[in-house]
């Protein structure tokens, strides 16, 4: 019973006994059980990112009215192995004039910046890879270092076309990370904490999803801009720079920073489940409830995570299947004229707010809160409703004829 | 040797590799990725330290700085982005001796210090440094005046790259 309700202190106790009794310094044994750790969950993320690869194909074949993989195994569950064979017996081409060290640490860093964000990750109370009390800005550091791997893959190429999908992550980044942490930092108000735990349990009676949609909705943007899917995939925009920063990798090097993209949408897809929808935990208090008390186990709370993380993914999906892509001044327009300024309002919003509404009962303080947000979404449709119309109107209006038009009418 | 001195050195070894590439290396991009190298090994000390939150936002700000400055190194500089010329003057030693100088007199001066002998206490479990360090950037008895002076600065920077970016005409 001791390995359902904590298997993993389970395992470590176990190891530490096996390892003792051969002989070994604790220090190493630490090491040793710590290494292995690592390497379980680096392979969970990995036999995951396989998974995905169907999952991702599957539902954009619906979305896209097709049948997507039905040729090997049951429903195509085959196809993504071919897919890695496939991958691995291609040419591996490194091309002229490339610097050879950074175009291969290209997919090394895209694949380690997702891989990082698993050890914060909580599958469930018990299991989960490190409690940081910087969690959040853990998330943002990490997407850092995934910027950092486009760069240095898009430059090492020696490709125009690569060069300038590089550029426009850069810019996608810079202007993106800003409303990305003001978000942020609204979860982290709300539960008094930046541990990914902390927020998680502060959540076991109500969703911050409910107490602020808006602070979600400015997260999912972000989110997908940084992980530089449609519409906000100009990094790689096919029509105009062909592939982008991967135009010139091949084979596996192909593989990663595609399998890289996919986990980290994935990784993406929990981190709003552990943000606004309770994590692994999240039911409303029915959980203390004598009937129910088989939702805190841990096998349990893994299944709801990686269930609500799953959801996460559909929606980033849903939407990358469904928009067009977006041209790159609008896109920085979208961001430094809109974004950002509403992501302010509801951070300054939430503070005040948090400290208003403290000494109301539960109740008060979650309708406060949610008619808050609601407040501001209607103000903002509003102005955006004004602003569109004023720019109808204006195109609208015949442009003033000069002299020379006239001349040539006539 | 503690791991924690294994670690240190390790780091120190990386820092001071990186930070001389920085200047030696002859490709641009190069010296801003051993840029990267250096600052993240200052970031590691920091964790090594239990300052988890300097070092999140070492790799958060510098890391995330470095692309802005590819982007630079990119732009401005010839397509090949390959100094050929000497990579010293004539009179090098002489900044090189002053350093030296420097150098020499601080390890004797931090030595000398009482506190360079004396083992870090472990911080408690449950003190949140975090929680502390956000009480001490606005309380009226530590930060709070240094803080707010330079969140003006920043204001002002803001604005001023504002007006200066702003397009006149209109």
């Amino acid at each position: 019973m001791l390995f359902l309700n904590d298997p993993i202190n389970f395992i470590s106790g176990w190891l530490r006994g096996l390892l003792t009794g051969w002989g070994l310094p604790g220090g190493l044994m630490t090491v040793i059980i710590y290494f292995i750790g690592i390497t379980v969950l680096i392979v969970f993320a990995m036999t995951l990112d396989i998974l995905l690869v169907w999952v991702e194909r599957k539902v954009v074949a619906r979305f896209q009215d097709r049948l997507g993989p039905n040729r090997i195994g049951p429903f195509g569950l085959i196809q993504p192995f071919a897919d890695i064979i496939k991958l691995i017996i291609k040419e591996d081409i490194t091309p002229a004039g490339a610097d050879k060290l950074l175009y291969n640490m290209g997919p090394v860093l895209a694949i380690a910046s997702v891989i990082v964000l698993w050890a914060i990750l909580p599958l469930s109370a018990k299991i989960f890879g490190v409690d940081l009390n910087v969690a959040v800005l853990y998330l943002v550091a990490a997407g850092a270092l995934g910027t950092l791997s486009i760069i240095v893959g898009g430059w090492a190429s020696n490709n125009k076309y690569a060069l300038l999908g590089a550029f426009r992550m850069v810019a996608n980044m810079i202007s993106y990370e800003i409303p990305m942490v003001v978000a942020l930092l609204i979860p982290t108000i709300l539960a008094n904490t930046m541990s990914v735990q902390g927020i998680t349990q502060a959540q076991s009676g109500m969703w911050f999803a409910i107490l602020s949609p808006l602070a979600l909705i400015i997260f999912l943007i972000s989110a997908i801009a940084e992980l530089g899917r449609s519409p906000f995939d100009l990094n790689e925009a096919e029509s105009e720079i062909v592939a982008g920063f991967h135009i010139e990798y091949t084979g596996m090097k192909f593989g990663l920073f595609y399998a890289g993209e996919l986990l980290h949408a994935f990784t993406f897809g929990g981190f709003i489940a552990v943000l606004f929808f309770g994590g692994y935990g999240g039911f409303f208090g029915l959980e203390k409830i004598g009937f129910f008390s088989w939702l805190n186990n841990p096998f349990v709370q893994a299944v709801v995570f990686l269930a609500k993380a799953m959801f996460g993914y559909w929606v980033i999906m849903w939407i990358k299947y469904s928009m067009p892509r977006i041209r790159i001044d609008h896109m920085l327009g979208f961001n430094w004229k809109f974004l950002t300024p509403l992501a302010l309002v509801v951070l300054v919003n939430t503070a005040i707010l948090s400290k208003v509404l403290v000494g109301l009962p539960n109740w008060g303080y979650v309708l406060g809160m949610l008619f808050s947000n609601i407040v501001i979404g209607f103000i903002t449709v509003e102005i955006l409703r004004a602003y569109g119309r004023k720019q109808r109107k204006a195109e609208a209006k015949p442009a003033p004829q000069s002299a020379h038009n006239q001349e040539q009418a006539a | 040797m503690t791991a924690d001195q294994i670690i240190f050195i390790l780091c120190a070894v990386v820092i001071i590799v990186s930070a001389l590439m920085v200047v030696t290396t002859r490709k641009l991009i190069h010296a801003a990725l051993w840029l990267v190298a250096a600052l993240f090994g200052v970031a590691i000390l920091y964790a090594v330290l239990q300052a988890s939150f300097l070092a999140v936002v070492q790799v958060v700000v510098y890391i995330g700085a470095i692309a802005i400055l590819f982007i630079f190194a990119v732009m401005l500089t010839r397509r090949e982005m390959l100094d050929k010329g000497a990579q010293t003057r004539s009179n090098w030693w002489l900044p090189a001796l002053l350093g030296l100088l420097i150098l020499t007199g601080l390890v004797f001066l931090i030595i000398g210090q009482p506190a360079f002998s004396r083992t870090a206490s472990e911080i408690p479990a449950d003190v949140d440094t975090l929680r502390n360090l956000g009480t001490a950037l606005v309380s009226p008895d530590a930060f709070v005046l240094p803080f707010e002076v330079a969140s003006v600065l920043l204001l002002a920077a803001l604005v001023g790259a504002v007006y200066i970016a702003s397009d006149k005409k209109k």
